[in-house]
C-alpha cells in the first residue's frame, strides 16, 4: 500500500473511474496457466524462480486452466497437441489472454521448413495477444512480454472489445529509440 | 443359510435363506476407472500423457502416450547439412544441450576420422560436465516440487543460474548453445575462464551439502521414494536402461568408463552405485541418490580439467574444422554419457553429399520411459508421480 | 569403436576383432542364414538373410554363454530407396560379461514388407519397432502392440520415407508453413 499512501497523503477521497480500478486490480495479479511444452518452459520456470522472480509482479503459476487468466504457450505446438491447446483455451474463464513465448509458438520456429508434425504458429488455432520472440527468449524478454500484457489490460474497459484494446495498444507503442533519446536528454 | 455362489468382481453373494428364499447380496460395487494424466499436467515434466487404469487408488496399468512434442528431428537431419544439425541436437534434450552436441560431434568425427586439438577436448569436457551439473539440479529441483517440496526448487535454480551465466559468457546463449562444432568449438573460452570456474566450484561445494541436507536426507522425501518403483538389474538391462537409471539398479555401467571417448580415460572420478544402505537397490531413491552424488564427481572432473588444460598462444578453436564436411561412405553408431543415460547417433553417409543419408538419435529418455508400463503395476497414484520424477524425462528427447 | 584407427592394409583394431570373434560363433551356428562379416572400422555388422530365423538368432545372441548380448543399444529403421527395400539396423552390446559389440541388419520389401519382431527377446525393442513402423511402414510380425507411437493415430503416410509428401491439412488445421 506504499504507493497509495504516497499519493493520498493529505486527501482521503480518491476519484477515479471503475475501468481504472478494475484494470489495475487485474494487471497486478495475472495468474498464468503454466503451459510449458518444450525448452521455453524451462526459461519460464527460471523466470518464476528466485533470480528473475515473477511473483513480485503478482504472477503466480497455476496448474489448472479453470483458475488462470493468462496462457503462456511456451514451446513447440505439434499437430497432436493442437486440439488439446484449443480445449485448454476454451476451459479458461473470461477475461483471458494468450502470450506466445518463443519462435516455435510464434511461427513454427526452427521447424518451419521441414517439420511435418509442427504447428506453424499457435495463432493458427487460438487468438494470441502478445508475441515474445526468441529461441528461447531470455527471462527479461518474457518479463517484457508480460508487461506488454499489463499495458494491454490497462487499455481495456467495460464495453471495449479485445480487438479495440489491441488496436489502442499498437497505437500507443513508441519507438524504443525515442524513449532512449528522451531519457538521455533528461539526464544530460 | 447356504451360500450358492460368489462372484469376486463386484463381491456378490447368492444365498438361500432359511425360509427357502434366494437372496442376492452385494457389497460395494467397484469397477476399473480410466484416468488420463493428460498432456498438460504439472508433474509429468512436459507433455506426456499417461493413461492409467486404476482400481480405486491402485494403478493396474499406466501406459505412456508419446508424440506430443514430436518435432521431426530425423527428417531435418536428411534435409540440413552436417554442421546445421547441431542446433537441432541442442533442442532434443534442452536441459543438457552440450552433452547431446558432444555425442553428435564425436559420431561425425568418427566418420570423418579427424584429430581434435587437445585444448578443445578439455574445454568440451568442462562445459559438458557443467551442463551435467545444471541438468541434475533441474532434475532434483523438479523432483522435489513434484513431491511437494517447493524450497529445493528455488535453491537449485539459484545455483543453476550461476552455471548458466558461465555458459552464456562462453557461448553466447543460456540454454541452447550451438557451441560444439564438428571438429572444434565455435569460440575459444575467454581469458578469465579458469579463474571464474574455480570461483564457482568454491562457491558451489557447500551448496551441494546443503541440498543433501535439505532434500535427500529429509524424512518425508525418503518415505515417499524409498521402495517405490523397484527395477531389478537384469530387467533394467533388458529394457536397455542406461545412465543413472541403470546405476540406480546396482549395475556399475558408465560410458565414460566402459566405452570412453574424448579425454575421459585420463581423468580420475568415481562411478557412484548405491549399495542398499540408505535406499533399496533399484528404487526411486537410489536413482535420485545417483544423480545427487554425480554432482560431486562432475566437480572433481572439472577441477582436474582446469589443472590439465594446455594453454596455447593464439589458439583458434575452428582450426581443425574441415572446410566442407563430406564424410566418406559409411555408417557409425557413437554414443556419449548424457545426464539421463546413453545418447547415441546412428549416422549413415553416402559419401557424395554434405547431408546425412540417415541420422537416428537414440535417446535415453525414450528407452527409459518404455519400462513405465511394467514399473507402474500395483503402485498408488501418488507413487506414480514419484516414479516419473525419478526417471527424469525430458520430452524433447523422448519425442525428438 | 573406441580407438578404431585402421592401420595399413587389412589389419583390424582390437574392437573389430572382438566383433569378428563373436560373429564367427554365430556363423558357425546359423551358416547360410547370415551374411559375411563387414569389418569396417566404424560399425562392424552382419546381415540376416533368412528372415524366418531372425528371432532364433536373436535368442542365440542373447542367451549363448560365449556371446551374452543382453543390451540392445538401438534399433533404427532405414529406407534403402535404390534397392526398393526397408530395413532395420540393431546395435548390440554385452554388459558386465564381455566387451564385444556388434550390429545386425535385417531388410525387407518396401511395399508390405514384414520383419519378425524381437520384442520378446529384448523388451526395449517394443517401442523401437513401433517407432520404425510409424516412420517407415514396415510391419513387425509377432509384435504385441503395433501402432503409431510418435505421429497421431490417424496420420497418413510414413514420414521418414524418402518419397514422403506432407499432407495439406490435419483435422482442419493447415500443416505446411
Amino acid at each position: 500500500m506504499g504507493l497509495l499512501d504516497a499519493r493520498i497523503s493529505n486527501r482521503n477521497v480518491l476519484v477515479t473511474s471503475v475501468d481504472n480500478v478494475m484494470n489495475w486490480a487485474r494487471l497486478s495479479s495475472i495468474w498464468p496457466m503454466g503451459f510449458g511444452l518444450a525448452c521455453c518452459a524451462i526459461e519460464m520456470m527460471a523466470t518464476n524462480a528466485s533470480n528473475y522472480d515473477l511473483e513480485r509482479f503478482g504472477i503466480f503459476p497455476r496448474s489448472s486452466p479453470r483458475q488462470s487468466d493468462l496462457m503462456i504457450v511456451a514451446g513447440t505446438v505439434t499437430m497432436k497437441m493442437a486440439e488439446k491447446v484449443v480445449t485448454l483455451y476454451e476451459q479458461m474463464p473470461e477475461p483471458r489472454y494468450v502470450l506466445s513465448m518463443g519462435s516455435c509458438s510464434n511461427c513454427g520456429g526452427p521447424y518451419w521448413n521441414h517439420g511435418y508434425h509442427v504447428l506453424k504458429g499457435v495463432d493458427r488455432v487460438i487468438p494470441v495477444d502478445v508475441y515474445v520472440p526468441g529461441c528461447p527468449p531470455r527471462p527479461e524478454a518474457l518479463i517484457g512480454g508480460l508487461m506488454k500484457i499489463q499495458e494491454l489490460i490497462r487499455m481495456e474497459g467495460i464495453g471495449i472489445s479485445r480487438q479495440e484494446a489491441l488496436k489502442k495498444l499498437a497505437e500507443k507503442s513508441v519507438d524504443p529509440q525515442q524513449v532512449i533519446d528522451q531519457a538521455r536528454r533528461a539526464t544530460a | 443359510m447356504q451360500e450358492l455362489g460368489k462372484a469376486e468382481l463386484n463381491a456378490t453373494r447368492i444365498i438361500r435363506q432359511d425360509d427357502n428364499r434366494v437372496v442376492i447380496e452385494k457389497d460395494l460395487d467397484t469397477e476399473y476407472m480410466v484416468l488420463s494424466m493428460g498432456p498438460q499436467h504439472p508433474s509429468t515434466h512436459g507433455v506426456l500423457r499417461l493413461e492409467c487404469i486404476t482400481d480405486g487408488e491402485v494403478v493396474v496399468e499406466a501406459e505412456p502416450y508419446l508424440g506430443y512434442l514430436h518435432r521431426c528431428f530425423e527428417k531435418y537431419c536428411e534435409k540440413v547439412d552436417y554442421p546445421g544439425i547441431v542446433p537441432y541436437t541442442d533442442r532434443m534434450d534442452y536441459l543438457a544441450g552440450m552433452n547431446t552436441e558432444f555425442a553428435y560431434c564425436i559420431a561425425v568425427e568418427k566418420l570423418l576420422d579427424i584429430e581434435i586439438p587437445r585444448r578443445v577436448e578439455f574445454i568440451r569436457v568442462i562445459v559438458a560436465e557443467l551442463n551435467r551439473i545444471a541438468s541434475h539440479l533441474v532434475a532434483i529441483g523438479t523432483y522435489g516440487i513434484d513431491l511437494g517440496a517447493f524450497t529445493p526448487f528455488l535453491f537449485c535454480f539459484r545455483d543453476r543460474e550461476h552455471i548458466l551465466n558461465l555458459l552464456e559468457w562462453i557461448s553466447g546463449a543460456r540454454m541452447l548453445y550451438n557451441y560444439m562444432w564438428i571438429g572444434g568449438l565455435s569460440y575459444d573460452v575467454p581469458a578469465d575462464f579458469k579463474k571464474r570456474v574455480a570461483e564457482f566450484i568454491t562457491y558451489f561445494k557447500p551448496k551441494v551439502v546443503e541440498l543433501f541436507q535439505l532434500l535427500t536426507e529429509n524424512e518425508i522425501f525418503v518415505k515417499r521414494t524409498k521402495g517405490i518403483g523397484i527395477m531389478p538389474a537384469d530387467v533394467a538391462i533388458n529394457y536397455a536402461w542406461s545412465g543413472p537409471m541403470l546405476r540406480g539398479s546396482g549395475v556399475k555401467w558408465d560410458l565414460r568408463r566402459n566405452d570412453p571417448y574424448s579425454i575421459y580415460p585420463e581423468l580420475d572420478f568415481d562411478v557412484p552405485v548405491p549399495d542398499g544402505k540408505f535406499s533399496d537397490v533399484g528404487d526411486s531413491l537410489s536413482r535420485h541418490l545417483v544423480r545427487a552424488l554425480e554432482i560431486d564427481e562432475s566437480l572433481k572432473i572439472i577441477e582436474q580439467c582446469l589443472d590439465k588444460m594446455p594453454e596455447v598462444e593464439g589458439f583458434n578453436s575452428r582450426a581443425a574444422i574441415p572446410k566442407r564436411i563430406r564424410p566418406k561412405a559409411g555408417e557409425v553408431y557413437a554414443r556419449a554419457e548424457n545426464p539421463r543415460g546413453e545418447v547415441g547417433f546412428y549416422i549413415v553417409s553416402d559419401g557424395k553429399s554434405t547431408k546425412p543419408l540417415r541420422c537416428k538419435a537414440r535417446s535415453s529418455c525414450f528407452v527409459n520411459l518404455s519400462a513405465m508400463k511394467d514399473l507402474s503395476k500395483g503402485q498408488l497414484i501418488p507413487d506414480l508421480v514419484a516414479i516419473i520424477g525419478s526417471i527424469d524425462i525430458v520430452l524433447g528427447e523422448v519425442d525428438r | 569403436m573406441d580407438n578404431g584407427m585402421e592401420e595399413a592394409g587389412n589389419s583390424m583394431s582390437a574392437a573389430v576383432q572382438q566383433s569378428k570373434a563373436a560373429f564367427d560363433i554365430i556363423k558357425r551356428q546359423f551358416g547360410p542364414a547370415v551374411s559375411e562379416f563387414d569389418d569396417n572400422p566404424t560399425m562392424p555388422f552382419f546381415e540376416v538373410l533368412d528372415l524366418s530365423k531372425w528371432v532364433e538368432i536373436a535368442l542365440f545372441m542373447r542367451d549363448d554363454v560365449r556371446l551374452k548380448f543382453n543390451y540392445m543399444a538401438c534399433l533404427s529403421g532405414v529406407d534403402y530407396m535404390e534397392q526398393e527395400m526397408l530395413g532395420i539396423v540393431c546395435n548390440f552390446e554385452s554388459i558386465d560379461k564381455f566387451t564385444h559389440r556388434i550390429a545386425v541388419k535385417v531388410k525387407c520389401q518396401r511395399d508390405g514388407g514384414s520383419i519378425p519382431s524381437v520384442s520378446c527377446v529384448w523388451h526395449t525393442a517394443n517401442w523401437h519397432e513401433r517407432e520404425a513402423y510409424d516412420m517407415y511402414g514396415m510391419t513387425f510380425e509377432g509384435h504385441p502392440d503395433l501402432r503409431r507411437i510418435l505421429c497421431p493415430e490417424d496420420w497418413t503416410g510414413f514420414p521418414l520415407r524418402k518419397d514422403y509428401q506432407v499432407q495439406e491439412t490435419y483435422h482442419g488445421i493447415k500443416v505446411p508453413y
